[in-house]
């Protein structure tokens, strides 16, 4: 085990009777890293997050905190600490004891009680409260409470469990920010629980997609959106439109495509494009944002189809597009900025167009 | 044709509210009897009344014997229902926080006593203890008093731990406590009122309780079998009327209590508890 494998989850499967809630999850973080299990609800993310904590035991594989095995050992052994849901903030406490409550077992000084409690508070802004109960407080102010009171155990590893998801929209990219620059300044590993694609990505060092217990791809936030591995990923970050083609050669860098209503499209390899044999049915993704909609000749240096503008939207910093193809089922999907000011005015619904493109935007994917 | 109007909501209906009232005075007038009498100045239940006297509770309270059985009572009550509300306790916890197999069929053996005639339980019961050889006293009453109490208490402690917020005892093993001092430390603190609602409903329970104190009684006696002895005796009947109001006033009271405890107790996770 090198440095990188602070945390080591190895083929981790976990069963309740025939469902497999996780199943053969296998990756390692590393120290100081902000990780986000990203999912729908019921693909085994908080299950995963679980059996990190001690709350679940696997049915088969191991857990590794710090190269230590942890696989059986219960969660009040485990130097791991968790931000509940529903924060969990014991209701008979007030903030002071909430937050001392995992320092009580070490029976130290007064002093150094009050001064670490005192610190952790500080931390997290919420001096001067200690006398609050739960019920006296915003659910911001909940949060902050859970967060200093599972960081004040000096743990090894934080455990978040979709901590964000009871605030209001407003309040939770506060909290994200906040958030973030807790993490830069304890240093301490965090694992993140959302499925809030926008969270995930504007808060994580990597991410792990899941979906149906099984973990579709581990990477930074910049690589899952870019470079998907899977359909399930492209289709889960943001929004992707998917076009079918054949694969007819595989060339140095790129792969040519002849996609549907589209011609030939030279799109970059992947990692690993071995399903990219030739006359293989791929897929070939394009972000709404990297085409564009024309008048006449496409961009200078891309290649362009004609179609003919469906429905508009108009989304504030940018308009929405829905671009009807020949020979292609379904609409494209087109998002252009807000720029230009006169893009919205100039397309009319039922006006032809032509979309342009660059070869270099577009992702392989394999056909399922 | 006309139409005949529809009944908005909120208008009365008479039939219903003539039968509630009904209803109810058939369930409790007969229970007001017995305090208007204990204050008639007459030895022979019969109306008119003569007069108003407090002669009878004199009476009452100055016999020694009364206070015997007043005495053997809350000691009775007093095992039993800390007892049952232990074992409840054990049974509730057990219940709605561990995947045991037979789950509720030991839940349905644990409620039993509730549904069989107590005659018969007291019946099985006195037999069971002739063979075994064990002299009856008054532990042996509170031993068939804590096998009909632990049902309620169970019932209203399942209810509370049902209604808990799981993840608070998640946290407190998440920061390092054992399950033990999980359970001193957060679950106790916060179920106390259904604790306290259990502990006065099971003592109501077992201080009213008659046929199977009958039963197993040794020497001893317990209030309701001290009035039911008293009622042989033509004179002792007035005062007896005395006592039977004063059980019926505080039991009133407790059950009172103990479901305002319940109820203030069922409020998740959000109540304030203790000081």
């Amino acid at each position: 085990m090198d440095s990188g494998d602070y945390i080591r989850i190895e083929h981790v499967t976990k069963r309740f009777g025939s469902f497999h809630a996780v199943d053969d999850a296998h990756f390692s973080i590393k120290p100081g890293e902000f990780f986000s299990l990203l999912g729908p609800s019921g693909c085994g993310k908080t299950t995963l997050l679980r059996m990190i904590a001690g709350f679940e035991f696997p049915t088969e594989g191991e857990i590794y905190i710090d190269g230590q095995p942890v696989t059986g050992v219960p969660a009040n052994k485990r130097p791991t600490n968790m931000v509940f849901q529903s924060y969990a903030i014991f209701p008979h406490l007030n903030v002071y004891d909430n937050v001392a409550y995992g320092l009580r077992k070490l029976r130290l000084p007064r002093v150094e009680l009050d001064r670490r409690v005192k610190e952790a508070l500080g931390m997290i802004r919420m001096d001067g409260f200690e006398d609050r109960r739960a019920d006296q407080m915003s659910g911001g102010q909940r949060q902050r409470v859970a967060l200093a009171r599972a960081l004040i155990n000096r743990p090894k590893v934080l455990l978040l469990d979709e901590p964000l998801g009871a605030l209001d929209k407003k309040l939770r990219e506060q909290m994200q920010f906040e958030l973030r620059q807790l993490q830069k300044t304890v240093g301490i590993t965090f694992i993140f629980v959302t499925h809030d694609q926008e969270e995930a990505l504007s808060l994580s060092d990597r991410i792990a997609v899941m979906q149906k217990g099984k973990v579709l791809q581990i990477a930074s936030p910049r690589e899952l959106y870019e470079s998907p591995n899977c359909r399930d990923v492209a289709d889960f970050i943001g929004t992707m439109n998917f076009m079918p083609g054949i694969v007819r050669a595989i060339e140095a860098k790129v792969a040519v495509v002849d996609v549907e209503g589209l011609g030939i499209i030279n799109s970059p390899l992947p990692e690993d494009y071995s399903f990219a044999t030739p006359g293989a049915a791929v897929l070939i993704g394009a972000r709404p944002e990297k085409l564009d909609v024309v008048r006449g000749a496409p961009h200078p240096g891309e290649k362009g189809v004609a179609g003919m503008i469906g429905a508009c939207a108009y989304l504030g910093d940018r308009n929405h597009f829905q671009v009807t193809i020949a020979g292609r089922e379904g609409p494209l999907q087109v998002a252009t900025e807000q720029g230009d000011r006169s893009t919205l005015a100039s397309f009319m619904p039922g006006e032809n167009v032509t979309v342009s493109w660059g070869d270099n935007s577009m992702v392989l994917l394999p056909k399922d | 044709m006309s139409a005949k109007p529809l009944k908005k909501v909120g208008e009365k209906s008479w039939g219903i509210t003539i039968f509630a009232f009904l209803y109810l005075a058939f369930l409790y007038a007969p229970m007001v009897v017995l305090p208007i009498f204990s204050f008639a100045d007459q030895k022979v239940i019969d109306f008119p009344i003569k007069g108003f006297t407090t002669h009878w509770y004199e009476e009452m309270f100055a016999k020694p014997e009364m206070h015997k059985a007043l005495w053997n009572s809350i000691q009775v009550g007093l095992i039993a229902s800390i007892t049952a509300t232990l074992f409840g306790l054990l049974a509730a916890k057990a219940i709605t926080r561990y995947a045991i197999p037979g789950k509720s069929f030991a839940t349905g053996l644990i409620s039993l006593p509730l549904f069989i005639p107590e005659i018969l339980l007291g019946l099985a019961l006195l037999i069971i203890l002739n063979v075994v050889g064990v002299t009856l006293s008054l532990l042996t009453i509170a031993g068939g008093h804590v096998l009909l109490c632990t049902p309620f208490a169970m019932a209203v402690l399942v209810a509370r731990l049902d209604g808990f917020d799981k993840s608070l005892e998640e946290a407190s093993l998440d920061l390092g406590e054992s399950g033990w001092m999980t359970f001193w430390r957060v679950t106790f603190p916060l179920i106390m009122p259904a604790v306290v609602s259990s502990l006065l409903l099971t003592f109501i329970v077992s201080f009213d309780e008659f046929l199977l104190a009958f039963f197993l009684q040794g020497t001893e006696q317990t209030l309701p079998l001290y009035i039911w002895s008293g009622l042989r005796f033509p004179s002792n009947f007035p005062p007896t009327l005395a006592l039977g109001s004063i059980i019926l006033v505080v039991s009133i009271v407790l059950v009172v209590l103990a479901e305002w405890l319940r109820q203030a107790g069922t409020g998740g996770g959000k109540m304030k508890v203790g000081v």
